[in-house]
């Protein structure tokens, strides 16, 4: 499969987020959005494995004394059997999604069971833990996702397609990432209907009303 | 392959592929010697409760035993790995937020893995060691903090004055010639 040079990704994920990853202290939403994006783009592989570098320096730094039989109750779970034995890991099979995101969906984009929200627009809700929530987003070609801000942190990657919104231009691979300044009107490319993951640490809030009636139903 | 010299720069690289090729536990007991205790005090610092951590401690090094088919010393040191291994357990331990790993290159250590690329990257992570090391205390704290969980992914560190960049380039070729021998 073509990627993982992240020759057209534009947009990265910031060093916070691939820190946070590294140490593994994220949200298991946001978790989702650098595993998805770093399958994707080898320049924050590269990243994210430095961050484990520092992690590896921080492990290194001290130690605290062992019970006193500890290697040898170590040694006596040990197995010998050779490793050549074990199975070598294996390319997953290539798909339009990410293998993370595939993992969560139960399968490739044809797996995802949509719920619509209205203007074409539909979601899948993803199961994590509460501290963030993820969800699957599809916007039909040349559709617009309700204008809204943030009151938390929201990281939105492209799987599909591409949107713009007042900020800059967004394709596959690429994430968004919006904090409570950004009040932002995404739209889909014309070309082809696109398909987002977006997770949030907060409920969004939309300015007009019909938006706000419908968020109950977003479960966001 | 011929077994990579044990240097100063390339610390347990010899001992990890004596135990991967031949499960030497002599090279393990060594492993363990320097990393248990090690991994023990990442976990309680991490707020793990000292018998708890021990045996995760325990957990992780027969980890390492077990995955040592999958250390790769162009893309990260022992240390390094040994980290990435104890905070996946930290983070089993919590029961809270999982951490889905990105998608597997699907190759393992190149087995003709460039020697020299080895070495410096070897060579650069006990730089960035030395470096961590020399930070002013506030900063260093900081920096460990974020790695103990006692930081949020909004208050994350500042890693100013610390040579990842090095680091990062290094892997990246790495990575540029793993995907050039998948074609
Ligand atoms: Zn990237």
């Amino acid at each position: 499969m073509p990627w993982g040079d992240g020759m057209t990704i534009k947009h990265h994920l910031t060093e916070n987020l691939l820190m946070g990853y590294a140490a593994g202290t994220l949200p298991e939403a946001f978790n989702l959005v650098v595993a998805s994006h770093v399958s994707m783009c080898d320049t924050c592989r590269a990243a994210l494995e430095s961050y484990e570098a520092l992690g590896g320096a921080v492990l290194e730094s001290r130690g605290v004394d062992l019970a006193d039989d500890g290697l040898a109750a170590c040694l006596a779970r040990l197995d010998d059997a050779p490793v050549a034995d074990r199975p070598a890991p294996v390319r997953p099979v290539p798909g339009a999604l990410p293998a993370p995101l595939r993992d969560y969906i139960g399968g490739d984009i044809d797996a995802i069971r949509w719920r619509p929200v209205g203007g074409g627009v539909k979601q899948a809700i993803l199961p994590t833990s509460d501290a963030a929530s993820a969800r699957l987003l599809f916007i039909p070609a040349g559709a617009a996702v309700p204008d809204h801000g943030h009151r938390g942190m929201e990281l939105t990657m492209v799987l599909q397609g591409a949107f713009a919104d007042e900020t800059d231009h967004f394709g596959r691979g690429d994430v968004e990432i919006a904090d409570e300044e950004l009040e932002h009107t995404p739209v889909a490319d014309i070309g082809a209907d696109c398909i987002c993951l977006a997770a949030t640490d907060a409920p969004l809030r939309f300015r007009s009303l019909i938006p706000r009636l419908l968020q109950p139903f977003l479960k966001i | 392959m011929a077994p990579a010299p044990q240097t100063d720069t390339a610390p347990f690289v010899a001992d990890m592929i004596l135990i991967r090729d031949h499960r030497d536990r002599q090279a393990f007991a060594r492993l363990f010697a320097h990393f248990a205790p090690r991994v023990k005090g990442f976990l309680m610092k991490s707020g793990t409760e000292a018998g708890v951590a021990e045996d995760c401690a325990q957990d992780v090094m027969v980890t390492v035993w077990n995955k040592a088919h999958l250390f790769d010393p162009s893309r990260a040191s022992v240390a390094t790995w040994v980290f990435t291994i104890a905070r996946n357990r930290r983070i089993d331990l919590a029961r809270r937020d999982r951490r889905p790993e990105p998608e597997d290159l699907g190759w393992g250590p190149e087995p003709e893995a460039a020697q020299d690329d080895t070495v410096v990257l070897q060579q650069e992570t006990e730089q960035l060691a030395e470096a961590l090391a020399s930070l002013p205390d506030r900063q260093r704290e900081l920096i460990e903090k974020c790695y103990f969980g006692d930081l949020s992914h909004r208050e994350i560190a500042d890693v100013t004055g610390l040579p990842l960049g090095t680091i990062k380039s290094r892997i990246r070729l790495a990575l540029d010639k793993l995907r050039h021998a998948m074609g």
